[in-house]
């Protein structure tokens, strides 16, 4: 060893002091933390608040008309849960809705056509240089300004758009359903066992001589398998189930107009409409920078090259610069993606009753702000975490090519 | 030995290993050197020369063994590492210039805040020291704005404001056009006959077989062969360093 | 003769476009092109038609001047309104210094700024309409002053400052220090003017409209940065302890709504505080935003640390400077040159959050924006009020994103 290090006094031995200014740092928070704690202690002592989470259980004593059926009986667990869905519902609708409007905007402002382009520069400097909240605020009184339910506004007999919201024709399970999920169900498992005994197949005896290096992994395999024989036995097993089903398992529900409201299909509220309107448009003009810089991030060397191996405009579009931009694109979405379920949280100022909008009620009617506070951050970060984990796994089996470029 | 070379060691090398997580990059270097003494150290790439005197100044921390400069011991403690780092002045290889300052701000950072001269009295020092690398001229252009060899001289003059009583170079001529390398070395040259103790990290064989007292050729982390220049290069005992000789000596 | 044409210049085919050309290249150059164009052009047609048609003969626009001055400073009080005007001078004569000194892109925004100042102090606002019902009249005639915020007054004496101070301030390098340090100064400045003391003191709670808006941006970037920096620090740290605090509190900011964490400060920070430590509504957003704002201006400045070469700590500290030196004198002036885009970007995404506060009862932009349409008789109005402003959120955030761009440009280039 270099040195008797007990030569050393220790307010100069570099290790010792590494240590000692970690704990320090670590008591500082501990103490920090303990200082909050005694005080909230404290102070809810003082107004006579009693922590603890029996609130959850009691009846909440409120109605929520939107998302899964609740009523003032239910207890207040079972209404963050509804705050929860409702805070999905639209953000995955959002992302989906978003991600086409900004990929169409995206490309738009890099065509050549001057006035799309422009048309989409617009659009983009926009809504993304004013507030979501501002233009939540606007679409939905905008909303309820539109024709009343008898007025509606008609597409087709089955689309209809008035000022309480948006109703979609959808299907509904019918009386075929019950036997034909069970083909549904078969044909799944024969998937699952065909893919994993090909892909375990491949694996131990096909890729055996292959070298190590270029030997696709177990799950590649897997995934390989799930595309080209897991879909097909899947289809086939639903096809097949449903003509032998003696009963239709699906009919079409069209919304109907009975009495004072429309009856069937689907139907989005007008909070819902104006949420996903905002964050869909507002998250699209993001998503269109995103796409843009990405697909210019392609240099043009490579369309170049392209090019001169003789490859059409659209082939060079399609077999050269989107496999480039897509890993170039990837992790600014994600963070849209996150962002647009973050700003899923505006829905308060409208009324949706997403997570944070029950919160804000739930704790209105209750004194337990701490506790709720610790719900709701939990639930936006398993939520923030979840989504970002998936994204960072896409995107690390999409760039498994290096930036050689 | 040259005319400025003592008996007193200045650097003691003992037994010094590092790993890289399990690659062993320095296999026990034993080693002295002596005050005003010129060492030039040769070698492959990934040898661990550069290495070897990063761990002098503490940019590498060695695992095992010893290292001595200038009778303070490197170790852990604190004190000891800014004492040394004082003492040991050192030139890049990518010259390692502060960007955002001007060549005389960057000559005068260590001085004013670590051996807190007067602001004065550093830039007087500073405008002596570029007079020497003749680069007066330069003092308030930014690094970008003067060549590679301009740059390279402006960061010895940034080692030498500290008055260090040695000098480490790592390989300071390896990122320079040719045009420009000459201007480097005639500084070193200089340097060196002022009676500085040099360890240079070169692919310059002219440079070592001229200047050098020692010349010290490492391959996978040990001195496979040292000896003063005329032996070194008319006399190789070992394979390798024939095998390198002649390599360098074609180029 | 052939000696002549041998030499004679031959010049290039003629590719200037004319505008027939310049439509055919850009509008028709084909099919496809054409159909998006004519399609384009009928959808710009009937959108324009309805906008324009509901502007000019639709809204009632009488709305804003009835309510302009609480949109642009909430409640504050009129007989207090020099202080806004003060403040103004101080930040125009910093500009005006600044750029004086520094030139390039501080003069373009300086002329910019000037620009609009003019173009207020130009338009005739004090035109009323036939047949204004009384009270929206009077409290017009009071404010048509206050476009931004205080009297046309102290709008002239802004621009003239700013022209003084830019002559004064022409190529004295020298007085660079003492300007920074002048806005780094402005900061509590401007609190302390807007507060003031004694009895005619303004309470924050009385702070309002685009006044608190820009107020709460610049609070959310200034007095994070600090907090930001030691983040991103501790994020790079080798010690595990640091390191693993910062990447949780980061992570965990950054994981939730700013709503979340405004709600944090409007209920849970009195509940965490010492009882009889009293903060109001105002501070206690201001604290939300900075501890919001602070994760993400750690993200950036971790950027701009990551793209500082190792070769740089490396030669600082073979000069033998400590860490906190390396770190002030090397590392962090390299680092937050290269995330000033990042950081403005920040300062948009800030500047229009800022719009939440209105849930924990802040008059900002859009809190006064709600209590307008509150009141029953313009509640119908929305349309006008919303777009007025997003017309000032757009503005603001435009031009920030402008600056943004050419600073981006500037430091492509190159230059140190």
């Amino acid at each position: 060893m270099q040195q008797d290090s007990t030569k050393i006094p220790f307010w100069r031995d570099i290790r010792v002091l590494k240590v000692l200014f970690q704990v320090i740092f670590i008591i500082g928070i501990i103490l920090l933390a303990l200082f909050f704690y005694m005080n909230m202690l404290n102070g809810l002592e003082r107004q006579g608040i009693e922590l603890s989470l029996d609130f959850l259980m009691s009846e909440a004593g409120f109605e929520l008309s939107e998302g899964i059926d609740f009523d003032s009986s239910d207890t207040n667990l079972k209404a963050f849960w509804v705050g929860v869905v409702n805070t999905l519902r639209v953000s995955i609708i959002g992302i989906f809705c978003a991600t086409i409007v900004g990929f169409l905007f995206g490309i738009a402002r890099l065509s050549s056509n001057w006035l799309i382009s422009k048309t989409a520069a617009v659009y983009v400097e926009i809504f993304r240089n004013t507030p979501l909240v501002l233009q939540i605020l606007f679409w939905y009184p905008l909303i309820l300004t539109l024709p009343k339910v008898r007025e509606s506004i008609n597409f087709f007999d089955s689309i209809f758009i008035n000022r309480r919201g948006v109703y979609l024709p959808s299907a509904v399970p019918a009386d075929g359903f019950n036997t034909w999920r069970w083909y549904l169900l078969s044909g799944i498992i024969i998937a699952i066992i065909v893919v994993l005994g090909l892909a375990a197949y491949r694996y131990f005896f096909q890729d055996r001589e292959l070298h190590e290096t270029d030997r696709p992994s177990f799950v590649s395999n897997i995934i390989l398998g799930a595309k080209w024989v897991a879909a097909p036995i899947f289809l086939t097993a639903a096809i097949v189930g449903w003509f032998l089903t003696p009963e239709v398992s699906f009919v079409l529900s069209k919304p109907e107009l009975q009495g004072f409201n429309f009856v069937g299909g689907i139907n989005f509220s007008p909070e819902f409409t104006a949420m996903l309107i905002g964050l869909t448009v507002y998250t699209s003009a993001f998503i269109a920078e995103v796409v843009r810089a990405g697909i210019q991030s392609v240099v043009k060397g490579q369309r170049e090259a392209a090019r001169s191996v003789g490859l059409k405009e659209s082939q060079v579009l399609r077999l050269v610069v989107i496999p480039q931009a897509i890993p170039v694109i990837v992790p600014p979405l994600t963070s849209q993606y996150l962002n647009l379920a973050k700003n899923s949280s505006l829905g308060t100022f409208i009324a949706y009753t997403d997570l944070y909008a029950i919160a804000e009620i739930i704790n209105g009617k209750t004194d337990q702000s701490v506790p709720i506070f610790a719900i709701i951050m939990a639930s936006y970060l398993i939520l923030s975490l979840t989504t970002s984990a998936f994204m960072n796994w896409y995107n690390r089996r999409i760039t498994r090519f290096g930036s050689s470029s | 030995m040259n005319e400025n070379t003592t008996n007193d060691p200045i650097i003691i090398c003992e037994d010094v290993h590092k790993w890289f997580d399990d690659f062993h990059v320095l296999k026990g270097i034993t080693t002295t050197f002596k005050k005003g003494e010129r060492a030039v150290i040769c070698g492959p790439s990934g040898s661990g020369k550069s290495t070897f005197i990063r761990t002098i100044n503490r940019l590498e921390e060695h695992q095992r063994g010893t290292i001595i400069v200038d009778g303070i011991e490197l170790s852990n403690d604190l004190r000891n590492i800014n004492l040394i780092r004082q003492e040991v002045g050192m030139v890049f290889q990518q010259f390692n210039l502060f960007p955002h300052l001007t060549n005389i701000k960057n000559i005068t950072l260590g001085p004013i805040q670590v051996r807190k001269m007067s602001k004065k009295a550093a830039e007087e020092a500073a405008l002596a020291l570029l007079e020497r690398m003749d680069i007066a001229d330069q003092a308030y252009k930014y690094p970008a704005e003067i060549s590679g060899g301009q740059q390279q001289r402006v960061a010895i003059a940034r080692a030498l404001a500290m008055e260090p009583k040695i000098m480490l170079f790592d390989e300071p001529t390896s990122a320079l056009d040719p045009e420009m390398i000459s201007e480097v070395l005639d500084v070193m040259r200089e340097l060196a006959h002022s009676g500085m103790t040099m360890l240079v990290v070169t692919h310059e064989m002219g440079f070592a077989r001229e200047v050098a007292d020692r010349i010290m050729f490492f391959d996978e982390g040990v001195v496979i062969e040292e000896a003063a220049p005329a032996d070194f290069f008319d006399n190789p005992r070992h394979e390798r360093t024939k095998l390198f000789i002649s390599q360098t000596l074609q180029h | 003769m052939e000696d002549n044409t041998l030499t004679q210049e031959v010049k290039p085919p003629d590719t200037s476009k004319g505008p027939v050309r310049w439509l055919r290249d850009n509008l028709f150059s084909t099919w496809y092109n054409t159909i998006l164009t004519c399609l384009g052009l009928v959808l710009l047609f009937f959108f324009f038609r309805v906008f324009f048609i509901w502007v000019f003969t639709q809204a009632n626009w009488a709305v804003i001047p009835a309510y302009l001055r609480t949109l642009m400073i909430g409640p504050y009080p009129i007989e207090q309104v020099w202080r806004i005007g003060i403040v103004f001078c101080t930040l125009l004569t910093l500009l005006g210094l600044s750029a004086g000194i520094w030139r390039d892109r501080v003069l373009q925004i300086a002329i910019a700024i000037a620009g609009v100042g003019l173009f207020l102090l130009l338009i005739p606002l004090d035109v009323v309409k036939e047949g204004e019902d009384t009270s929206a009249t009077l409290e017009f005639n009071l404010n048509i002053f206050y476009l931004i915020f205080f009297k046309r007054k102290w709008l002239l004496g802004g621009l003239v400052l700013l022209a003084v101070t830019f002559l004064i301030g022409r190529d004295k390098n020298t007085f660079k220090r003492w300007i920074i340090i002048g806005w780094v100064l402005s900061f509590p400045w401007t609190m302390i003017i807007l507060h003031g003391f004694g009895k005619n003191a303004v309470s924050t709670t009385d702070w309002g409209g685009l006044l608190l808006t820009l107020i709460l941006a610049a609070v959310g970037i200034v007095a994070c940065f600090p907090l930001g920096v030691l983040l991103a620090l501790g994020r790079r740290s080798q010690l595990p302890a640091i390191k693993w605090v910062s990447t949780v509190y980061i992570e965990t900011i950054r994981g939730v709504p700013l709503i979340t964490i405004l709600f944090m400060g409007s209920i849970l920070l009195p509940i965490f505080m010492p009882g009889d430590f009293q903060l109001d509504k105002v501070i206690r957003a201001m604290v939300a935003l900075t501890l919001f704002s602070s994760s993400y201006m750690a993200e950036n400045i971790r950027g701009g640390l990551q793209a500082v070469p190792s070769g740089q700590v490396e030669a600082a500290q073979a000069v033998g400077l400590t860490y906190p030196k390396t770190m002030h004198f090397i590392v962090l002036p390299q680092a937050i040159r290269a995330v000033i885009p990042a950081i403005v970007g920040q300062s948009i995404a800030l500047f229009k959050d800022t719009s939440l506060v209105s849930v924990v009862g802040l008059l900002d932009l859009l809190g006064v924006g709600r209590t307008i349409l509150g009141s029953s008789k313009w509640s119908g109005n929305y349309a006008e009020v919303w777009f007025f402003i997003a017309i000032i959120y757009f503005v603001f955030s435009f031009s920030m994103s402008i600056v943004s761009q050419k600073i981006e440009a500037d430091l492509g280039v190159g230059k140190h």
